[in-house]
């Protein structure tokens, strides 16, 4: 409510403050961003839980920079295989010694764990796969998987939407009923299919896979997207863009989706964490990436070799999931609170 | 009314039409000789019997006509009978399971609708008796727990969610056993006393009396119905949740109680019957999410249904029986879809009326 009263009668009661945040802070926030985006901002910062998010994000992102130092890898060419101790099926349980092809001690090391020697931190799955190293390079996976995913069904999604509601009628009849029939689709199911099919063709790895979940992801992005671009098209500056004779091109790209691609890039930005989980589920059924490669669905896939023996090698499932789980969690936090903070029923209620 | 039926029907042929393109341009991906097994059990070695197949089933034609004959099917001139051809419900030769694609359809979709009926049992009921004791209780503690267990329950992967029940329950505790049947019960099961009218076990069992037996497959069912369905649940305890918080805020609402009515019959016959409108639609989209789960709960579970059927086809690259599943279950899906519509058509008015 202060701030609310603030921003209408700016300089009226420049001491009233129950947030806790001083009115320079508020002045400079607003300077910046603007008194809607502050506002966003402000409420992503007092709200516990997304502020809980906001740090899981960080942490994440920190872990896959700092990887090569975390988990320095064997052969710095290919960093993303896991590198293995040895070839025995069965798993070892965390702090085991490395015997063989151990990596190279980073500084942090002797300091933090005590030992001379490298252990394995979190264990070995079967074929002794370090979980510790696929841990800390899963992060970096997840990143990469998810960003150029995401990208590109947006962009995908963006291109299709906008053109269906820029020139409507039949246009937009067919593009829409094609978006259908892609929905049609059960998603995994259909994204299990295209991998396994592109997987002979673009050879082991991650890339069938991303193929597989972008052709079958952008569908609900060029929704979002035509329902803005519907509401903006209608508005006087693009009539007046119209009248002046610009072409369809630039009405499009410099009038409508400035204005109305907004609710989708946040959208398409905390789809992030889903989108890395349908990445792992594809990994974990074991289409897409080899085996060995440094994902978190990939590590946890060792685990169907022992769902006997599950509570003996529990270090399998544990580490990768928790890794996993905390990942999704940040992004459907941070996502939560934004979208109590833009929905505007909830305007002028304070935080 | 029957005007939006009509038209939502007359949509059926264009997606089906739209699905069955989309199969097809993904079957182009493989070379002729893999398509044959689109037609035929046994590949030919020689390289001129391979020719000779090609030739026969057109699998070089023009698109079109290829798209023609995997629609309907080509006769044997020699025996008469009709190879191939999706509308008869030829989907083709899996090399891995050594068996028609139809076959491991036929076999093996009794157990994924039991796994998915059982499932969307407590989605329903659950989460929405869950949504509306949390809104009614707004911000109080129990509130607090139901936002709790909503926001981890759809941060949870399926396969994590799986494995750690696996690890507590059946290694751990060995209180509930993996696969559909224990030993015993497979052998009563399969006695010829003991009829199969769907194949689906525990239905099979209340029909035939065997209370032993459905109790059998209930224990086996437990932890993959609970695995495929949390994430629903939390989906739709959360959905509930917001749109009765918004229907509580209504005027209408507010005429209620000002009139005098005891608060349950505000919740009752007021607030909640449109509250659950959009629960409907969020409803209605979790049966895909089912159908998408069934592939990840099955792999865990070893539960021998489509969607295992489908992973393990994909791992072994056998695409003819991955695409002939997938083209299976979206047509399932297409029309469940329909009747979800159409369903939706006599909850809400204004779908109808629009």
């Amino acid at each position: 409510m202060a701030v609310e009263a603030k921003r209408q009668g700016a300089g009226l009661f420049p001491h009233v403050d129950e947030q806790g945040i001083t009115e320079r802070e508020v002045n400079i926030l607003e300077r910046v961003l603007g008194p809607e985006s502050a506002r966003v901002v402000r409420g992503m910062f007092t709200n516990t839980l997304s502020i809980i998010g906001l740090a899981l994000i960080g942490l994440f992102i920190a872990v896959s920079l700092l990887a090569p130092v975390l988990a320095p890898p064997l052969n710095p060419n290919k960093p993303y295989n896991i590198p293995r101790d040895g070839f025995s099926a069965e798993p070892k349980p965390p702090m085991t010694e490395w015997k063989r092809n151990a990596p190279d001690i980073p500084f942090w090391y002797k300091a933090v764990v005590g030992k001379d020697q490298w252990v394995h931190l979190m264990g070995t799955a079967s074929g002794q796969y370090d979980v510790y190293y696929g841990v800390i390079w899963g992060a970096r996976t997840a990143f990469i998987v998810g960003i150029i995913i995401v990208g590109i069904s947006a962009l995908i999604g963006i291109t299709m939407g906008s053109i269906a509601a820029y020139y409507g009628g039949r246009v937009d009849d067919i593009l829409m009923r094609i978006t259908e029939i892609f929905m049609s689709f059960p998603y995994l199911m259909a994204a299990l299919t295209l991998s396994a099919i592109l997987t002979p063709r673009l050879g082991r790895g991650i890339y069938s896979a991303m193929v597989a979940l972008t052709v079958f992801g952008w569908m609900s992005y060029a929704r979002l997207v035509r329902g803005d671009v519907l509401s903006v098209k209608e508005r006087d500056y693009v009539m007046a863009a119209r009248v002046i004779g610009a072409s369809d091109r630039r009405i499009i790209l410099r009038h409508i989706l400035p204005n109305a691609i907004f609710p989708t890039l946040v959208y398409a930005s905390l789809d992030l964490g889903s989108i890395v989980l349908s990445f792992a589920a594809l990994s974990f059924i074991g289409v897409g990436t080899e085996i060995g490669y440094a994902d978190w669905g990939q590590i946890l896939s060792f685990a169907r070799d022992w769902i006997t023996a599950l509570n003996r090698y529990w270090y399998i499932v544990a580490y990768p999931g928790a890794a996993l789980v905390l990942f999704v969690l940040s992004w459907n936090l941070v996502g939560d609170a934004l979208r109590d903070v833009l929905d505007p029923s909830m305007r002028g209620r304070g935080t | 009314m029957l005007n939006y039926i009509l038209r939502r029907m007359a949509l059926l042929p264009v997606l089906l039409f739209g699905v069955t393109l989309l199969i097809f341009s993904m079957l182009q991906f493989l070379s002729p000789v893999e398509r044959a097994s689109l037609y035929v059990r046994d590949i030919p070695k020689n390289e001129r019997a391979i020719d000779g197949l090609i030739k026969r089933y057109d699998l070089d034609a023009p698109i079109p006509i290829q798209y023609w004959r995997w629609l309907v099917g080509k006769v044997d001139s020699v025996t008469g009978e009709v190879k191939g051809g999706i509308l008869r419900g030829n989907f083709g030769y899996s090399r891995t399971s050594n068996m028609f694609v139809v076959d491991i359809v036929r076999q093996r979709f009794p157990a994924t609708l039991e796994l998915t009926l059982w499932a969307a049992l407590p989605i329903v009921l659950g989460g929405v008796w869950l949504g509306v004791l949390s809104a009614v209780n707004h911000n109080k503690p129990i509130d607090q727990v139901a936002r709790i267990f909503s926001i981890l329950g759809y941060s949870l992967p399926i396969f994590v969610f799986g494995l750690v029940v696996l690890m507590i329950f059946y290694a751990n505790l060995r209180w509930f056993p993996p696969g559909r049947l224990s030993d015993a019960m497979t052998q009563v099961v399969l006695n010829p006393a003991f009829h199969r009218y769907t194949t689906m076990n525990t239905l099979d069992a209340l029909l035939n009396g065997r209370l032993d037996v459905f109790l059998d497959s209930l224990r086996h069912i437990i932890l993959p119905v609970v695995t495929l369905s949390y994430f629903s649940w939390a989906v739709l305890v959360r959905v509930t949740r917001s749109s009765m918080l918004e229907s509580l805020r209504q005027d209408y609402v507010t005429t209620a109680r000002a009139k005098g009515l005891r608060e349950r019959d505000v919740i009752g016959r007021h607030a909640r019957p449109n509250a659950l409108i959009p629960v409907a639609t969020v409803g209605g989209l979790q049966v895909l999410t089912l159908l998408s789960g069934v592939i990840i709960t099955e792999t865990v579970f070893d539960y021998p249904g489509i969607g295992q059927a489908a992973a393990a086809a994909s791992v072994q690259l056998d695409v003819i029986a991955v695409l002939g599943l997938t083209l299976f279950n979206a047509v399932v899906l297409v029309l469940v879809n329909l009747v979800v519509d159409i369903t939706y058509a006599f909850i809400d008015p204004r779908i109808r009326l629009d």
